[in-house]
């Protein structure tokens, strides 16, 4: 099991036949993900190793019963890309695309809202339950298919090192989600655990979170209202100085707000068991896990 | 992207939001002719740099006339202005703003700006002005309005109204201040503001508006579509060694300890500056080259890092993920030979083809600290420095 996504999606990739979008369609492929179709607007009709490109979302979804999209269009057009999707009945829509402007974000999280599709991402990685299916930038080979445990994080390169950490302690995952350094993003920390917290297989969640925002308190809050199963927390950015952008766009302390150690403190106060020390992840996790 | 305060309040007057009369100027003469025009005193000699506090560190300063004006000017140009936002090496003023004192009567505060949680545009509106917001925020609490807009809808007349009675503004007053909360609004979101802030926002005695401050962040992301708008951005209120690193593409940010890093990735990046903490040092910088980071980023980023005096190590912590090890580890030696690094290296690699990656900083001749996972990199990066 495994939430999201799994051998049962359908991919369609926007902007299939770009750099970035192409290469990333190959790994996918190579994992074993379905990936039924690409669209670029005024490619229909050609084919990108033998999967069928299409000019519109639409049509893609019309002829291959496509049921997910992987978006990897330039920013200035990724959020009219991510309504697309959303207006052709793709529920579950994951975009890649980092520098979209807030705004933007602002209106397409107004907007799914309405149609009752969802987003990850944008600026994320995409999201992967080993064995079925990888819908995004991942190294797909660090990952343990089987679970029992499920990640979740703002970051990219920092959730593969936790990956890696913990499939080296024998640790599987049963899916492993990069919700987006941005400041506006479609899924949330809470949506992932509740998820999580459904899904049968899933017996403990890794939850890595950076400074920036309060979405790391408010699922702090709901681990402790609404979930039973164990969650392991790592905050990044404790030495960050604030008022900076740190990389990501939604990662900066402004004011007493959004630091590091205001979410370690709430994240103990819920109940989570935070690491302090990311080159002991992995060992760490598997006390919790073995003992919970 | 910040902007100063006289480009703010050049956006404004496009608005017909109403500011006090004035003019920049980057010399002492340009100042006066200003005045000359305007010759009406008091005026307000405004240092323009962009960072808060600016009259607590003696950057706006009253002139009753046109040699005090003169005397304030020659104070403020060319003065290193230490506030609370500059830290304490300040910043170098290079521009004032020369502006008719307002006629007070009172002074309320404004701001826009985008919500992440709801997705709304909020706008924060209190009877505290002149205040910061943060401050007023934890003291009186009951005197911030706080109105949030669905962006799909935009502003109606019900927020406007919110904002008016919770402002106890008199009904005559209502139309100038419907017209200044539709105009701000519509400059936030045609601008692609990240921040619009009036501060104080003025009621002078004859009942009229004046945004007195002026504060506008844009959203660097949205520039694309903003011609007329780049032209805002001040290369000198940056730090130089952060302009060169993004003209490279990377995410430098310049901070104030011994140990440089480059990491790929900014959560990764992130958490190794905390290792590098925890190991008793302290970073000297933020430096993501990316996800998909290739050789030549890579010998940049060495450029950049070793342009700091302060850097007496460097900690390299990649995750080979698509951008795999061996192809790095020959990026990394290539650049080293070509920067002639001269500061200790500790490089930790893990990922796709790490072996292989081991092995060609191995057999690189190179006076290289390999480590083998984030722990034993730790203990060395300490060991470094000590």
């Amino acid at each position: 099991m495994s939430i999201f996504v799994d051998d049962a999606t359908r991919l369609v990739v926007q902007g299939i036949t770009g750099r970035e979008g192409l290469f990333h369609t190959m790994q996918c492929l190579d994992y074993g993900s379905r990936i039924v179709a690409g669209v670029t607007p005024g490619k229909g009709g050609t084919e990108v190793s033998a999967i069928p490109v299409f000019n519109t979302v639409r049509a893609a979804v019309d002829q291959t019963a496509a049921n997910a999209s992987m978006i990897f269009v330039p920013p200035a057009f990724a959020a009219d890309a991510i309504c697309e999707a959303a207006d052709a009945g793709v529920k579950l829509i994951i975009c890649i695309t980092e520098g979209i402007p807030v705004l933007d974000m602002l209106k397409v999280k107004q907007y799914l809202r309405l149609t009752g599709a969802r987003l990850i991402g944008p600026n994320c990685p995409g999201l992967i339950s080993p064995g079925q299916c990888k819908a995004g930038i991942m190294p797909g080979a660090i990952h343990k298919p089987g679970g029992p445990i499920g990640v979740v994080s703002r970051s990219g390169t920092l959730t593969y090192e936790v990956v890696h950490q913990l499939t080296r302690q024998g640790i599987g995952q049963t899916s492993c989600i990069g919700i987006g350094g941005d400041p506006v993003i479609g899924t949330s920390f809470i949506d992932c655990l509740a998820a999580f917290e459904q899904d049968p297989a899933t017996r403990g969640i890794v939850m890595v979170g950076e400074i920036g925002g309060n979405a790391e308190e408010d699922a702090a809050l709901y681990v402790k209202e609404s979930m039973t199963k164990p969650v392991v927390g790592f905050i990044a950015g404790l030495t960050a100085p604030p008022g900076r952008r740190m990389g990501h766009a939604g990662a900066i302390v402004s004011g007493a707000s959004g630091t590091a150690q205001g979410k370690i403190a709430a994240m103990r106060a819920g109940g989570i068991h935070v690491c302090d020390d990311l080159g002991r992840l992995g060992e760490f996790c598997k006390e919790i896990f073995n003992h919970a | 992207m910040k902007i100063h305060e006289y480009q703010a309040k050049e956006l404004f007057r496009r608005y017909a939001i109403p500011v006090p009369e004035g003019g920049v100027a980057a010399t002492v003469a340009e100042a006066l002719a200003i005045a000359d025009e305007i010759n009406a005193y008091p005026l307000v000699v405004k240092a323009q740099i962009h960072a808060g506090g600016r009259g607590k560190g003696g950057g706006v300063k009253l002139a009753a006339d046109r040699e005090e004006l003169q005397q304030k000017t020659c104070e403020i140009l060319g003065m290193t202005l230490v506030t609370p936002q500059t830290g304490p090496e300040g910043r170098l003023v290079q521009k004032v703003l020369i502006e008719q004192a307002a006629d007070i009567s009172r002074e309320l505060y404004l701001s826009l700006l985008p919500d992440r949680a709801t997705a709304t545009i909020v706008i924060m509106a209190s009877s505290a002005g002149g205040m910061d917001i943060e401050h007023t925020a934890a003291t009186m609490p009951d005197k911030i309005i706080k109105v949030s807009v669905n962006p799909l809808q935009g502003l109606q007349p019900h927020h406007i109204r919110r904002i008016l009675f919770g402002l106890g503004i008199a009904p005559d007053m209502m139309k100038q201040w419907s017209a200044l909360l539709a105009a701000l609004y519509r400059l936030f979101v045609e601008n692609d503001c990240a921040l619009v802030e009036i501060n104080p926002l003025v009621v002078a005695g004859s009942g009229s508006l004046l945004a007195v401050d002026a504060k506008i962040e844009l959203d660097a992301n949205a520039l694309f579509r903003h011609a007329d708008l780049q032209k805002y951005r001040d290369v000198n209120e940056e730090d130089p060694f952060e302009a060169k690193a993004r003209e490279y593409n990377l995410n430098y940010i310049r901070l104030s300890g011994n140990v440089g890093n480059m990491v790929n990735g900014a959560g990764l990046a992130m958490a190794t500056m905390d290792i590098i903490k925890q190991a008793g040092a302290e970073p000297a910088n933020f430096l993501d080259v990316g996800g998909g980071a290739t050789a030549a980023m890579v010998e940049k980023g060495f450029e950049i890092i070793l342009s700091d005096p302060n850097v007496r190590g460097i900690f390299i912590n990649i995750f080979g993920g698509i951008l795999r090890c061996d192809v790095l580890a020959s990026g990394i030696v290539e650049a080293v030979k070509k920067c002639s690094v001269t500061v200790p290296l500790v490089i930790r690699m893990e990922g796709t083809n790490v072996e292989q990656g081991r092995k060609i900083l191995a057999d690189s001749g190179l006076q290289l600290i390999t480590a083998v996972d984030m722990a034993d990199a730790a203990a060395k990066v300490a060991e470094m420095v000590a």
